[in-house]
């Protein structure tokens, strides 16, 4: 029970930060017409991505070997999913584009 | 410090940057433009993470490992836009996925090293992300396979009962590192292992669920990792990463839910209906 409170206190303000975001996912997405479901989707999931960040606080400051490949390697996979991600929506949409010409 | 005050307002924009470009994208014309601020939010706190950021002891990254990532990020953009351009247009939605593998598998081997870095003390939020993250990757590996038909599905009624065990298990094995009092030789054991049941459980998590039902499901393992994510930064108490995570968790989320009514289903359904595309009569 102590660690519970101790932990609530201490992460006081990322606990604010994640619910006020939760309330914000669910206002921003409201009522996507179904074409964008999908390029929506992709948008989404470059953003989760985010984790680059901690893949270059990981490699910024890695010591050991097992810090340096598991680090290179999580950083690599979160560049995959950050490029990769934001390329394949901008096509998703591009072709969105010239079918509604 | 001037330079951490910098860093920390600089993952607020860049949080704004991603609510404005989520916002965009969900109207059609200005999707395109709505892309291009979330990207643009997701550079701006890398670039500023690479100069400004500080470990605990206050010393910046160093100068050789600034290359390194440098030439890691570099490497990674290269091979993530060529796969991205070459995919053809129908094959799309498994690229998607497997884009969202590979986030997943990231979420996952930062919250593992950050376990390492100090296993006397296990938190609840790191086994979360490296749970999560675990789950995101090997489900999201199906759903590419079975997309692009190298993965076939298995129909079995008792699946549905098998995820359960696996979920139960999963919860009684973080609560076990957490409170079960065992010593760090122990808890790293069972952290792997952790790992691995959780591995396995996104592998019969998305086995039983039928190809057509695929979108659906992949957005929902989107949900996951940006969760997985927002854990992750956690652990670093960094803004940017939480915020980003937790967004894009609560607005995957809300599109996977739009995606089954757009198909005239409940997620229920399709989670544990393990049909695809076939008659509703079955569940």
């Amino acid at each position: 029970m102590e660690n519970v409170l101790t932990f609530l206190t201490a992460n006081k303000d990322a606990i604010f930060i994640i619910v006020l975001s939760v309330f914000l996912g669910f206002e921003v997405i409201s009522n996507v017409p179904s074409v964008l479901h999908t390029p929506l989707m992709s948008g989404a999931n470059a953003i989760s991505g985010v984790i680059i960040i901690g893949g270059i606080i990981l490699v910024g400051h890695a010591s050991t070997t097992f810090e340096w490949v598991l680090g290179s390697l999580a950083l690599f996979m979160a560049t995959l999913n950050v490029a990769g991600g934001f390329v394949v929506t901008d096509r998703m949409l591009e072709m969105f584009k010239k079918k509604k010409k | 410090m001037p330079g951490q005050v910098v860093l920390e307002y600089s993952y607020l924009l860049s949080a704004i940057m991603f609510v404005i470009g989520l916002k965009l994208q969900s109207h059609p014309e200005t999707a395109r433009k709505g892309n291009f601020w979330a990207a643009s939010g997701m550079i701006l706190p890398m670039i500023t993470t690479l100069i400004l950021n500080r470990n605990g002891a206050g010393e910046a990254i160093g100068m050789g490992n600034v290359i390194a990532i440098l030439l890691i990020i570099a490497a990674g953009t290269v091979v993530g836009s060529i796969m991205a351009r070459k995919v053809k247009m129908t094959a799309m939605p498994q690229m998607v996925s497997f884009f969202n593998a590979t986030g997943g598998a990231a979420s996952a081997a930062v919250a593992l090293i950050e376990y390492t870095k100090n296993p006397d003390q296990a938190v609840l939020v790191g086994l979360l992300g490296l749970v999560v993250g675990s789950i995101a990757f090997s489900g999201s590996m199906i759903a590419y396979g079975k997309l692009d038909g190298k993965v076939g599905d298995i129909f079995a009624k008792f699946m549905t009962y098998v995820n359960l065990l696996f979920m139960a298990v999963i919860v009684a094995v973080i609560l076990l590192v957490l409170f079960g009092g065992f010593d760090a030789q122990t808890r790293t054991y069972l952290v792997f292992g952790l790992l691995v049941i959780s591995l396995v459980y996104g592998v019969s998590f998305v086995m039983p669920i039928g190809g057509a039902d695929m979108p659906v499901v992949i957005s929902l393992l989107n949900s996951l990792t940006g969760i997985a994510a927002a854990m992750a930064g956690f652990i670093y108490q960094n803004e940017a990463m939480i915020l980003g995570g937790i967004l894009v968790g609560a607005a995957g989320t809300i599109l996977t839910l739009q995606m089954c009514k757009a198909m005239n289903r409940s997620l229920i359904n399709v989670i544990i209906g393990s049909f695809g595309g076939g008659g509703a009569s079955h569940a």
